[in-house]
């Protein structure tokens, strides 16, 4: 693209201006044609994106329940959820006007709660899936490029993650660390990324075999340049899409461990709000308001990431889109 | 994968073979649409194209490696499987040991303890020795049925175990039945139907209840069944009093297995019909089925005789491994369901926390998952004569 410049540029001066100017090409700026190209692409994309009723759909669902997890703190100052404050308010009041999604066994409105609940499972679930994507990542190109010993040991790691559910491991993990949210992040992001190293492996080797990894070999390129400047960027789509896939996961994977006991009890979080919903036994109890609404939560978030991911893996994958 | 998104916008249906990993992702131990995880290890394997570096292009990770007999592929399944068994054991014992607070300290907070008692319960449990004496007394232990003593039960964590082993398997193993069954049937009538109204259909439910959090599910149905229209009992296996092998216990039995039962099915199925479709769409374009229709078959036989066994093949692997995920599911159902099974032991183990169940419960559900793991490694093998062939 540098050369085209130049080129351009040297042909621009010639002697015979007057013919040279209907004979040359038209000044081409490299630079400008890539923008041009990539604006494109993104401006295809984007309708083939703005297409997708359901992602639409999604996008928007997304964007309210973060607008709601930032606000929370200006919309329901902390107070409301603080007990000792909560004195005139009824118990167990069925959703009305006054209280629109009902209240909890300690007088708390769950509209409320769950505003702050958004906070912290949408954040665990994105954290975790980002630390998940980076060792899935790492791992699957390690397995997918290097041979031998180290290879096959890479491979071995990954296939005893696949194996043992990642449930599993993470309610041990976060059982023996520090009750917390960054330890739920830590339990979901280091248990999940076995399917995501096994994407990135299977990529990985068909792209080795690629000419192009070839021509940069036989040039010289080393482990680090061909890993870093060839066969990231070639699964870095892959992965990107696989990501907003996850977070759905891991928001549910948050809420199982948190309905389990071992989230940070004193942070809301929609698991959290379960949990004390199944400890005063509200589901057989008749206060319905307190295990459906943060559930509904839970589906309508978890829903939204799934649709938007898979409109991006639709754009990324053509083959999915038709045959 | 074709929900209501793809009306008017794709003439021709996404054939979304690939598509199976797309809305499932691995918390949930999605369907892969590659069945055998039959991954050629550099070590293992035929020379893999030297260093790797130029590996073919027919270089597969689930392509298993061609040349290898049955014993070797089976040896190298075993290994593998040992190796996993090697590292949770080891995990089960380290990750115990990284706990910041001390259990013996949590026991005597509940009531009052001289110092000459607390060592003596320090000793009693082993925690007074080298890690690596404990390391030892761990591993025979595991190897002679001893998983220690529970801190909350006073009970022998093998009996424990032992004692609740049963209704998990009874749970998960109807669980699965019908998961698999439910999933097969209709998947392939999805991908046979495809983009039909019940196909639609099929498939959003499938991502709803993918969506949802299990004991959430479990929740909601206890809700409505258990508590509003108290058509079910809301817990436990039996009610008390009742002789187990009568009839009316066997009745009762069936009773309180219907919604543990259907909130795992509920859960679970998506995966194996979105891989039944997935397999079966990919069938769906062979020339053996134009044979099978030009020699007068109905296309009822034609599916049923030719296309569906054939799609079965990949399938079944993939529901061997997910497995896994179901029994893990089992905690958070057995939770909500109060149902006497592992997963039962393993959420009071967590609020104890009482260590040596946790690692006993641990260790017992690793070790089932990774059997069943390598069974549906070599009945793969078995089934598909491609693969036996190789």
């Amino acid at each position: 693209m540098p050369e085209n410049d130049t080129t351009a540029e040297a042909n621009a001066p010639e002697p015979n201006p007057r013919t040279s100017s209907a004979t040359q090409p038209p000044v081409i700026d490299g630079a400008k044609l890539v923008r041009e190209r990539r604006l494109n692409n993104a401006k295809k994309n984007w309708s083939l994106f703005r297409s997708d009723i359901p992602a639409m759909v999604g996008s928007i669902v997304l964007v309210f329940f973060i607008l709601i997890a930032i606000f929370a703190p200006f919309i329901a100052p902390a107070s409301m959820l603080d007990v000792t404050k909560q004195l005139d308010v009824p118990r167990y009041a069925p959703p009305s006007l006054a209280h629109p999604l009902g209240t909890d066994d300690l007088g708390r409105e769950l509209w409320v709660r769950i505003l702050w609940g958004a906070r912290v499972s949408i954040l665990v679930g994105v954290a975790a899936t980002v630390m998940s994507m980076v060792i899935g990542t790492v791992m699957g190109l390690a397995a997918g490029h290097f041979s031998g010993l180290f290879g096959a040991i890479v491979m071995r790691i990954i296939d005893f993650f696949i194996v043992l559910p990642s449930l599993l491991l993470a309610i041990v993990l976060s059982s023996v660390l520090e009750r917390g949210v960054f330890t739920i992040v830590i339990a979901i992001g280091l248990t999940s990324w076995a399917s995501t190293a096994r994407i990135v492996r299977s990529q990985t080797l068909s792209v080795e075999s690629r000419l192009y990894i070839e021509r940069a070999r036989i040039l010289g390129a080393g482990h680090s340049h061909i890993l870093f400047k060839h066969m990231l960027p070639a699964v870095m789509p892959l992965v990107l899409a696989n990501t907003t896939l996850t977070v759905g996961s891991a928001i549910i994977a948050e809420s199982t461990l948190s309905f389990l006991g071992l989230g940070d009890t004193s942070k809301e979080s929609w698991g959290t709000i379960l949990k004390n919903s199944m400890d005063i036994s509200a589901a057989t109890s008749g206060y319905w308001w307190y295990v459906l609404t943060p559930g509904i939560a839970i589906l309508l978030v978890v829903l939204a990431f799934t649709m938007v991911g898979r409109a991006f893996e639709a754009i990324i994958n053509p083959a999915l889109r038709s045959r | 994968m074709a929900l209501a998104d793809d009306g008017p916008r794709h003439p021709n249906p996404p054939d979304d073979v690939p598509c199976t990993t797309c809305f499932l992702s691995e918390t949930r131990s999605f369907p892969v649409t590659t069945p055998t995880h039959d991954l050629p290890t550099p070590a293992g394997g035929p020379d893999p194209g030297g260093s790797g570096i130029s590996g073919g292009p027919g270089r597969d990770m689930d392509e298993p490696p061609k040349g290898a007999s049955f014993v070797s592929y089976l040896l190298r399944k075993l290994g593998g499987a040992l190796t996993s068994m090697i590292l949770v054991i080891v995990l089960g014992f380290f990750a115990f040991r990284m706990l910041p607070g001390d259990p013996v300290l949590k026991i005597a907070k509940e009531r009052p303890m001289s110092p000459a008692q607390i060592a003596e319960l320090r000793s009693q449990y082993g925690l007074d020795k080298p890690v690596i004496v404990q390391f030892w007394d761990y591993l025979v232990g595991i190897f002679t049925g001893d998983f220690g003593e529970s801190y909350v039960y006073r009970k022998p964590v093998a009996a424990l175990i032992g004692e609740y082993l049963g209704p998990t398997l009874l749970l998960t193993a109807t669980a699965a039945v019908i998961a698999i069954g439910l999933g097969l049937w209709l998947g392939q009538l999805s991908a046979w139907r495809r983009n039909s109204l019940f196909d639609k259909i099929a498939s959003s439910t499938s991502l709803v209840f993918w969506s949802v959090p299990t004991f959430w599910l479990g929740l909601i149905l206890l809700m409505i069944f258990g508590g509003t229209l108290q058509w079910l009992p809301t817990g436990g296996m039996i009610t008390p009093g009742l002789d187990p092998w009568s009839l009316a216990g066997i009745v009762d039995i069936i009773k309180h297995l219907i919604l543990p039962v259907i909130t795992m099915v509920a859960v679970v199925y998506a995966q194996f019909l979105m891989v039944m479709r997935a397999s079966l769409i990919e069938e769906m374009s062979e020339d053996y089925l134009t044979t099978a229709r030009a020699k007068g078959l109905t296309e009822d036989e034609v599916r049923r005789k030719h296309a569906v066994p054939n799609a079965l093949l990949p399938t079944v692997t993939v529901v061997f491994m997910h497995i896994g995920g179901l029994i893990a599911g089992a905690v958070t159902v057995e939770a909500v369901f109060s149902w006497p099974g592992l997963g039962k032991l393993t959420f009071e183990a967590i609020s104890g926390p009482d260590l040596p169940l946790l690692q006993g419960t641990f260790v017992v559900f690793s070790a089932i998952i990774i059997v069943m793991n390598l069974a549906a490694d070599i009945v793969y093998r078995f089934l598909d004569p491609r693969v036996r062939r190789a």
